[in-house]
Formats: structure tokens, C-alpha cells, sequence
């Protein structure tokens, strides 16, 4: 009885869940004036692709898909470097003020770069950077998180791997390719995953910082989209705009629906 | 004696090598952060100290913080967001253990339903808030149309200043619920079977199980996830420009979307100097909690 009360809930839970994501599908494939009218908000007997060739149309999608694509890749591209390096260093070596660097590493934990919009847009000025692709990655190019997480991963490596890479007269980059990064390679994925879908979503600093179409990533340009057509009878149009931006996340998310849950879960165990 | 000298200075070369190699490891990771995070920081906390137009800052010293504190608009910001932490942490925490707890367990669509309850975790909160705004619109939204099934419709949640801050609280909740729960799933798969059985064999209750046996033992994740949750109650606020603007007569506003506000509507910098400061403050007592008292607390 307790187990079938408790299962009733959690499947109501979960349509509820589930509604949304449902209903923003059939509004973005039911005709204008259906959704006025205010049918079953479930199904539309009048499917159609209209809403999203005037989405298309109406704003400059592909080029958002560009940015937002050249965003992502090239913040994980250089992320990748810098945490593999901070990682070995924090790992594998002892010197003075380790403790020190690690500490003020730790700080980009708390103080993260999606805080300091404001003091970050004015660095930017200063570099005169304001409104580039450059300016949107460059705060996230270092991943204090991302080091943390290989930093366990590359200790977890015995020491006698290591010593015998160099004895065989491997150089260190060739001991980092050939022992460590093999090693960490579920690692690496967790940290591809996590990082993809946070920039992917990533909202406020880009807003501030971009103001030209060639530099807007997906979710501003949706979010101004989404303002020029406020009203109820262009709800179809947005609806397929918003389905455009979160379809290849979830399309990605389904294929490696494994992967994802596991990455996110391995990135929590500190 | 020649020559053990000249062995302590290839010792010490070597150290000196080694060191130095190891910062040049660290060095392209520390210069981002110097750039992005250490300076920035340094300069809003210097320039809380400064009033003025950018090309004529006097120094102020603490003026500026007493006008920030005495803000009726301030104020209510902090508070509002004080009360989407309070209300949005520990409801999607709970919830989200409850759920882990219950699906944790093999059976047969517990797969299907994890999956809806963390796919909004990969949906950017944007998105989110698109969605969410219809869902809430007078009339037309699946909110209205679902209660005006009981002959009870037309709300307008986002509208009123009562009700604004309530709506955007349960958007939040829906969607950083399963991304908690993935953790607590995490936490349950490593917690020690033979005590769950130790107490079927003492005839424990479902509940009493939970009370002393899972939740203490869930602890450690417990406490790491609220850091999270908190921190993002503070991050998160990219739904107020789609949804309300942090309206109506800032019901809804939250500190880091204040700041943006002020720091770009208004362009009053000093004051966006001092709630940034302000937010880094709180951040850091956060972390610093639970750095330094919290972790004497977990029981085992």
C-alpha cells in the first residue's frame, strides 16, 4: 500500500514533469490560430512545419548555431589544455606555495565568472574585447572545477606507470599522452559533457558582452526573438524557436543518456 | 669537499628545475584566473570605495555601501532573493531525495522516469523561462486552460507582485530537481548494504529506515549538493529577463540580475561595484560554512 502510494505520486510527478517539454513540441507544430482557440493543448489534428520556416526565416539561426557551436568548442578546446596541465602540476609535483595556489584555485569555485558580469564587461573594455566570440570564452578558458576533477584522477595513476614511462626516456608530454590522459579518459568525458551544456546554456554574459549577430550565441538570440514576438498569436513561432535550441541538447542527451547521468554524477564526488 | 658542493648545487638545480617547471604547468590556468576572477574581484572592491561618472570617480569611502544598505529597491532584492534560496534549496533537495530514493531501486520504468525528471537539467534555463512564461499566461497558458477545467481561470501569476516570485520559485524547482537527484542516486549506490539488512532483520519501518539509517548516511551528499543549489540560487537568474524583468516593482528581482540592471540600464557603477561585492561576500560565507563548521557536523 505504502510503495503503491508513493509510485502513484512519483509517476504523477513525472507527468507533470514531462508536460512541458510536451506541450512546447505541439504548440510549435499546431497551426497560429489553433493555439487562440485553445484546443486540447496536447494534440493537434493539423500538424504543420510553418512555425518553424517563419522561425527560420524570421531571425538568423544558422549563424546563431555557428556562434554558439564556436563558443562551446572553443572553451572546452582550451579548457582541455589548461586543467591537463594545472591537474599534472597539482598531482604529480611538490613545490612551494602549493597550498597557496591551490587555495586561490579553489576561489573560482565560489567566485564564478557568471558572477562578476559587471566587473568582467569592464576587463573586456579594457582589452577592448567588448563584443567578440573571444570575449564570451575567455573568462571560462580556465576551469578550476575541470582541475579538481583530474587532479583526483591523475593520483588515482601509480606512481611506478609514471617512473617507468621516464625510464624508458619519455619526455613529460609523452608520459602525459601515454600514461595519464589514457587513464582519464571517463574523467575527460564527465568534464566534455558538464562543460558543453553549461556554456551551450549559458545566458547573461553573453547578452552583456555581444551585440552583433556575427558574436550571439543560440540562447540570446532566442531570448530576443522570443521579445519581438511577445504576443499570443506568434506563440507557434517561438515555441519552434525554442524547440531549435534545446533539440540538440536533447537529441545529445538521449543518445548518451548514460554517459550524461553518469557524467554529472561523477562530477559531485569530490 | 669540492666536489660535494657541486653536488648540492646540481640538488638544488634540480629542485629549482623542478619547481619552476611545475609553475609554468600552472601558469596558463593562473593567468585566466588572474585576469578573470582575482582582478576583477581586486576592482570591484576598489571601486565600491569610488562614486561618480566613470571619468570622474572621487573617493567615497563607506558612503556608498550605507546608500546601498538603506535602498528600499536593495533591500527587497535581498530579500526577495534570500527567500528563493530558503524556498527553492531545501524543496528540490528533499524532493529530490524522496524521488532518488524511490527510484533507485530496479524496476520496471524507473529508467523512463528518471530521465523526465533530469532531463531539465540539459535544457538551457533561457529555454526554460520561454516555456515557462506561456505556461503561465492569462487565458491562453496551460496553467489557465488546465484550471479553467474547474471553472476557475484567468490568473496571472507573473503580473502581481504577490504571486510573481512564488511562480518563478516553481519553475526553478522543476528544474534543478533532477539534476540534485543524480547525486542522491550517486550517494544511495554507495551506501553499505549490510546495515539495510541489519535492519529488515530488527523489523525497522520504511520510515524509521530513512529517518536513522539513510538520511544520516546521505549526509555528505546532503551538504555537497546544498553548497551547489545555493550557489545557483545566487547564479541563476537568466529567467527574469525573459519572464518578468524582475517585475512587477521588483517582486520578482534577484540580486545578480539587479546588478545587471544597475550596472547596465542605469550604468551606476559604483553602485554595481558594491552589490557585486556584496554577492562575492555572501558566496564566500557560504563556502566558508561550510568549509569550516559543517563538516565537524556530518555523523556517521
Amino acid at each position: 500500500m505504502n510503495r503503491f502510494i508513493n509510485y502513484t505520486t512519483i509517476i504523477i510527478f513525472g507527468l507533470v514533469f514531462v508536460m512541458p517539454l510536451v506541450w512546447v513540441f505541439v504548440t510549435s507544430i499546431s497551426p497560429a490560430n489553433e493555439v487562440i482557440r485553445g484546443g486540447n493543448p496536447f494534440w493537434t489534428w493539423n500538424p504543420t512545419f510553418e512555425n518553424y520556416v517563419d522561425a527560420w526565416e524570421a531571425a538568423p539561426f544558422l549563424r546563431y548555431y555557428f556562434n554558439t557551436l564556436v563558443i562551446v568548442f572553443g572553451i572546452l578546446g582550451v579548457q582541455l589544455i589548461t586543467i591537463t596541465l594545472a591537474a599534472y602540476a597539482f598531482a604529480r609535483f611538490e613545490f612551494p606555495g602549493k597550498n597557496v595556489l591551490f587555495i586561490l584555485f579553489l576561489l573560482q569555485l565560489m567566485i564564478q565568472p557568471e558572477i562578476l558580469l559587471f566587473p568582467n564587461y569592464q576587463v573586456m573594455s579594457e582589452l577592448g574585447l567588448v563584443d567578440t566570440k573571444l570575449a564570451v570564452m575567455l573568462p571560462f578558458w580556465a576551469s578550476a572545477f575541470g582541475v579538481f576533477l583530474l587532479r583526483q584522477t591523475f593520483k588515482q595513476v601509480p606512481y611506478e606507470l609514471d617512473e617507468a614511462s621516464k625510464m624508458d626516456g619519455s619526455k613529460w608530454c609523452q608520459t602525459l599522452r601515454h600514461v595519464y590522459i589514457p587513464a582519464a579518459k571517463p574523467t575527460y568525458i564527465a568534464f566534455s559533457l558538464v562543460s558543453i551544456s553549461t556554456h551551450w546554456s549559458n545566458f547573461m554574459w553573453p547578452l552583456i558582452i555581444t551585440d552583433s549577430v556575427e558574436n550571439r550565441p543560440l540562447t540570446v538570440g532566442i531570448a530576443l526573438f522570443a521579445q519581438s514576438y511577445e504576443t499570443g498569436a506568434q506563440w507557434g513561432m517561438v515555441s519552434a524557436g525554442t524547440v531549435m535550441v534545446i533539440l540538440p541538447l536533447l537529441i545529445a542527451f538521449f543518445i548518451f543518456q548514460k554517459q550524461f547521468v553518469s557524467s554529472f554524477m561523477h562530477s559531485g564526488i569530490k | 669537499m669540492f666536489k660535494s658542493k657541486e653536488k648540492r648545487n646540481k640538488h638544488i638545480n634540480f629542485y629549482f628545475k623542478q619547481n619552476m617547471f611545475a609553475y609554468l604547468l600552472l601558469l596558463p590556468s593562473f593567468i585566466f584566473l588572474a585576469l578573470f576572477t582575482f582582478y576583477p574581484t581586486i576592482k570591484s572592491i576598489q571601486l565600491s570605495f569610488y562614486s561618480g561618472p566613470l571619468t570622474r570617480l572621487e573617493f567615497s569611502g563607506l558612503d556608498q555601501y550605507v546608500n546601498v544598505m538603506n535602498d528600499e529597491i536593495v533591500r527587497q532584492v535581498l530579500l526577495n532573493n534570500i527567500i528563493f534560496t530558503l524556498v527553492t534549496v531545501p524543496t528540490s533537495i528533499l524532493l529530490a531525495m524522496y524521488l532518488a530514493i524511490w527510484l533507485n531501486k530496479k524496476l520496471r520504468g524507473s529508467a523512463l522516469l528518471r530521465t523526465s525528471f533530469f532531463y531539465p537539467t540539459v535544457i538551457p534555463l533561457i529555454a526554460i523561462a520561454n516555456i515557462w512564461l506561456f505556461i503561465y499566461t492569462p487565458q491562453y497558458g496551460l496553467l489557465d486552460q488546465f484550471l479553467s477545467t474547474f471553472g476557475a481561470d484567468d490568473t496571472n501569476l507573473l503580473g502581481h507582485p504577490n504571486t510573481a516570485l512564488a511562480a518563478t520559485i516553481v519553475m526553478m524547482i522543476w528544474k534543478d530537481t533532477g539534476f540534485y537527484m543524480i547525486f542522491f542516486l550517486a550517494g544511495l549506490q554507495n551506501l553499505p548494504r549490510d546495515v539495510y539488512e541489519a535492519a529488515l532483520i530488527e523489523g525497522a519501518k520504511p520510515f524509521q529506515t530513512f529517518r536513522h539509517i539513510t538520511f544520516p548516511l546521505l549526509m555528505p551528499t546532503t551538504l555537497f549538493v546544498m553548497i551547489v543549489a545555493i550557489t545557483n540560487s545566487f547564479k541563476n537568474v537568466d529567467h527574469l529577463y525573459i519572464m518578468t524583468k524582475g517585475g512587477p516593482d521588483n517582486a520578482s528581482n534577484l540580486l545578480l540580475y539587479y546588478i545587471y540592471q544597475v550596472a547596465f540600464t542605469n550604468w551606476d557603477l559604483g553602485k554595481a561595484a558594491v552589490l557585486t561585492v556584496i554577492l562575492i561576500a555572501i558566496l564566500l560565507t557560504i563556502t566558508a560554512f561550510n568549509y569550516f563548521y559543517s563538516d565537524r557536523k556530518i555523523h556517521y
